[in-house]
């Protein structure tokens, strides 16, 4: 009886802190703006499947004599030199990236996450061990590393995923660590600890549920930069193999024509930036809510 | 402060050396068959025997490791597998091209982003304000290799004003003798007195160049902006202005000192992303650089090169923290 | 004679998420040409907005003024523009700020600061202007004026961070100096000396200085004439030596009382400051909620000010006990 109302005694200032930011968020007009576009993208990658005009031309080749036409009524955005519909291969894309966006931050959360909480919780030698390692990782220019890994991986969409997920960890361990840090000093965890406890416990169960959010948050924030990172990795052929429509690889792809051919270049361009784009001034706008400083409420 | 320093350079060589490890076992662990690589295609079993002793391949992990760590520190970084050219004599070829995108790049990035930070801060919230963020933040949204094309299609086909790519055009390079000092393009044709080479080359930067500098103009106006934002409220800013100092003074001088700590510091650390930046923009552009080194090493698994590159930008980004950090420690605030 | 310094009916609101607050509402102020006016009140009374109003240095929103003029040589400062302020400021009204580490620049040593100053106000050489500065700082009292100019803010203690800090306002030339608590956040024993300072100036320049404080010990010790300072409101002014024989507000008396003094000094009524909701825009007085001598007539409305004696001005209902309230016109004292 006691213990139901107690998780809703906590969870109920949550959902009010959760409805404030929303609202804060939709204050300023081009973070409303930013939001509804980021909903829309979700939506079109779940419906992709079923509502682009040409689904036979996502990976199957279709007729070659319809190559490199230029955008009209029938193709929007013209073809490539298969023949193909860009625009429904731009379409589709929505839902390659952002899925492999997902998965990839996924990763990187959780190798962050427990490495983090673990050495902000644990200090002492373990802490120094893993945050130097931390630091060697960060010491790596930003997509260098990913660069590697792919590279010696062998290139694969998948193993995109994953050198993204190996190399963005440090970022939330780092997060996530000087949040342990203080939280282990908080009452509740010496409560915990001195009625022994289980470490194991404390640490998942207790201190990183209360330092969670900025990571959540940051995390959000760098779905626009792992879109990059894997469109520019699938751009130097280390992520997305042909025939998947992923954006990065057909900018690439279109190299060959695009002089001639400037729709191939310019739409799943254009995907991308405006993806990356609305991801940003997202995370912009909940970086103005969160720093109390510029929050003007 | 000297001990400051000491003890960030102490703390980078770790962080090189753990680099270093880890790029050895990436190239190790995972399964590539570079011996098979070196000696070619149409290689028999016994050549690739042959060249797997040759290459030390047949030793275990750690004298594997001892010995690259010997040849490292004799600034020996293996040979390409394939070229067979020692790679540390590849990179040196291929350097001063892509140092001097760097170079201009971030250069121009300064010039530009900060005015327009200071512009943005100064009327904040207004159209000015509005517009610089937006740009600020689509800069870092772009994607590079895509606005090279962009850029290429507008000025090169559509325009006919700039050329597609390289550093310098066919008939110079055919026709003409390239001053070749410091490997420094435009630096060498400057001091030699070669406008003709000097114009052709600078027309040849300034598509990839703009390119690159989009996200560090990014990133050096969203900080300026931020910085000064946040010094503009501070108590001394508006002492000066009721001293009666002119506005000028007080933004361009009172406030902007103030603020160049955190400016220089993302200028560096932004160089690090360029340089990584670079390769996609080589891709591009044809570059000589040792983006274009790297991006067919990474297509062919060429390791000895992939780990030479990726050894020596790791380097060159350590180094950039460092001044960065150094950066910080020179506010006479600060006591380090 | 004309009035060198007037302010009338001045209103400044402040605009928070819960509407809009009014947070100084002054009838009258006026300030002789070469005195000494202190102001005093306790935080939050509106004695820094005060200060900024009148400098025009308000951050806009949120702040907005309501109503008023202030009248500086005969001009309104009010309804002056920007490129004019900027010609005052410093030139003839310049400002003394309460911390001094927060209004030195930081990345500038303060003779730097100093000499900056000087070449605005007046166009001398760089060396001409170190000079200057070199005087200045010798003016300010601290000793070894050479060994200071090269050093940044930091490396000062508080009292000679604040002697800078005067050094600066008194740079630039101003005729008329606020001084916003400028002991504030110094330890009793150096605030003896920047108040020495700041008679001894005011001496020898013959400057007019508006000092705020939020002791009125402090204000005493320097000021021929006082404004007493409560929610926004003046509710006692004269000359200090008026107010400190005969004081009629509550609140003065409870300022008076919290004047550390040896025993036996003590005036009987205590009065603790409690810190109450400000409900600045009802009507009736404001200081209602903490008064102790309070009635029914002063939840209902707001005391106007009447003339007690001489310079001696009070609104309060109570203080006229036993007397009539003289009549309603402000002199210049």
């Amino acid at each position: 009886m006691t213990k139901s109302s107690g998780i809703m005694n906590s969870i109920k200032p949550r959902i009010t802190e959760i409805k404030l930011s929303l609202y804060l968020l939709c204050r300023n007009r081009l973070t409303r703006l930013s939001l509804g576009v980021v909903i829309l993208l979700g939506l079109t990658a779940l419906a992709a499947p079923f509502i682009v005009p040409h689904p036979e031309h996502i990976e199957t080749e279709a007729n070659p004599v319809d190559k490199l036409l230029p955008p009209s009524g029938k193709y929007y955005f013209g073809t490539d030199e298969l023949g193909r519909d860009i625009f429904s291969r731009v379409i589709y894309g929505t839902r390659i990236s952002l899925q492999t966006a997902l998965i990839a931050v996924g990763l990187a959360l959780l190798i962050g996450i427990p490495l983090g909480a673990i050495a902000g919780a644990t200090g002492g030698m373990v802490d120094e061990v893993i945050m130097r390692i931390t630091d060697i990782f960060l010491s790596f220019p930003p997509l260098l590393l990913a660069i590697a890994i792919a590279a010696f991986l062998g290139p694969s969409l998948e193993n995109a995923m994953l050198a993204i997920g190996v190399s963005w960890w440090p970022w939330y361990t780092r997060l996530i660590r000087g949040q342990a840090v203080s939280i282990r000093e908080r009452q509740f965890v010496k409560a915990a600890r001195a009625i022994g406890t289980p470490p194991v416990r404390i640490i998942f169960g207790h201190i990183v549920p209360n330092c969670i959010a900025p990571v959540i948050v940051q995390a959000s924030m760098d779905i626009g930069g792992v879109i990059l990172t894997i469109a520019s990795l699938s751009f130097l052929g280390l992520g997305a193999q042909p025939p998947t429509p992923e954006w990065g690889l057909m900018v690439s792809t279109s190299r060959n024509y695009f002089l001639n051919a400037w729709w191939y270049s310019i739409f799943p361009g254009l995907a991308i930036f405006v993806t990356v784009l609305v991801f940003n001034l997202l995370g912009d706008g909940l970086r103005e809510i969160l720093d109390p400083k510029t929050r003007k409420i | 402060m000297r001990s400051f320093i000491v003890k960030r350079v102490l703390l980078g060589i770790l962080v090189l050396f753990g680099v270093i490890l880890i790029t050895f076992v990436l190239t190790r662990v995972i399964p590539s068959n570079p011996a098979a690589q070196w000696v070619g295609q149409r290689a028999t079993a016994e050549q690739i025997e042959a060249a797997k002793i040759e290459l030390g391949l047949d030793k275990p992990l750690y004298v594997q490791l001892e010995r690259y760590l010997a040849d490292l520190a004799k600034g020996d970084l293996g040979r390409s597998l394939r070229s067979h050219q020692p790679v540390s004599a590849e990179l040196k070829a291929y350097l001063p091209a892509t140092i001097e995108l760097v170079l201009v790049s971030t250069i121009v990035a300064v010039i530009i982003g900060i005015p327009l930070g200071v512009a943005s801060a100064k009327r904040k919230d207004h159209m000015v304000d509005h517009v610089s963020r937006f740009f600020s933040v689509g800069a870092v949204s772009l994607p590079t290799f895509w606005v090279g094309m962009f850029l290429q299609l507008i000025f090169y086909r559509w325009l006919g004003l700039l050329p597609l790519g390289g550093q310098l055009s066919m008939g110079i390079k055919l026709t003409r003798e390239i001053p070749h000092i410091t490997g420094f393009l435009m630096f060498d044709s400057l001091i030699t007195g070669d406008f003709v080479v000097f114009r052709d080359a600078l027309a040849h930067i300034i598509l990839p160049g703009i390119t690159v500098a989009l996200y560090p103009i990014g990133l050096v106006a969203r900080m300026t902006r931020s910085a000064l934002l946040e010094i503009l409220d501070e108590d001394y800013i508006r002492a000066a202005r009721s001293y009666g100092l002119p506005e000028r003074m007080v933004l361009w001088s009172y406030a902007l000192k103030n603020s160049l700590g955190p400016t220089a510091t993302v200028v560096a650390l932004s160089i690090g992303y360029t340089l990584v930046n670079t390769f996609l923009v080589e891709a591009i552009f044809s570059w000589p650089g040792i983006g274009s080194y790297i991006s067919s090493a990474v297509i062919s698994l060429d390791y000895p090169a992939i780990m030479g590159v990726t050894i020596f930008s790791a380097c060159a980004y350590v180094v950039l923290n460092l001044v960065a950090d150094v950066i910080i420690a020179l506010d006479p605030r600060v006591r380090v | 004679m004309g009035e060198y310094f007037k302010i009338k009916e001045l209103r400044v609101g402040f605009k928070t998420f819960e509407g809009q607050k009014n947070v100084l509402d002054i009838d009258t102020m006026v300030l002789n040409k070469g005195e000494t006016f202190g102001i005093v009140g306790e935080s939050g009374a509106g004695k820094t907005v005060l200060a900024l109003t009148i400098l025009r240095l308000l951050s806009s929103p949120p702040s907005v003024i309501e109503s008023g003029s202030i009248l500086f040589n005969g001009e309104d400062l009010l309804q002056k523009p920007e490129s004019e302020m900027r010609k005052i400021r410093g030139r003839h009204i310049s400002m003394i700020f309460q911390d001094p580490m927060s209004t030195l620049n930081p990345v500038f040593t303060v003779g730097e600061q100093i000499i900056r100053v000087f070449r605005n106000n007046k166009r001398i050489s760089r060396k001409e202007a170190e000079k200057e500065a070199l005087g200045m700082i010798e003016m300010v009292k601290l000793p070894d004026a050479k060994n200071i100019m090269g050093k940044y803010p930091h490396e000062l203690s508080g009292g000679q961070r604040q002697r800078i800090v005067i050094a600066i306002a008194l740079s630039c030339g101003a005729e008329f100096l606020i001084a916003d608590e400028p002991t504030r956040n110094l330890d009793v024993t150096i605030q003896a000396g920047i108040l020495k300072l700041i008679a001894e100036l005011q001496r020898e320049l013959g400057v007019t200085v508006l000092f705020i404080a939020n002791n009125l010990g402090l204000v005493s010790a320097i000021c021929k004439r006082v404004a007493i300072l409560n929610a926004g409101r003046i509710v006692e002014t004269g000359s200090v030596r008026e107010v400190l024989k005969d004081p009629r507000h509550p609140y003065t008396l409870t300022l008076l009382n919290a004047i550390p003094r040896n025993k036996g000094e003590r005036v009987n009524r205590v009065n603790t400051i409690i810190k109450e909701e400000r409900d600045r825009d009802l009507r009736g007085c404001r200081y209602y909620s903490r008064c102790m001598e309070k009635q029914e007539i002063c939840r209902d409305s707001e005391p106007t000010s009447g003339l007690i004696l001489g310079t001696h001005w009070v609104a309060c209902h109570r203080a006229f006990e036993g007397g009539e309230p003289g009549g309603g016109q402000h002199t210049e004292g």
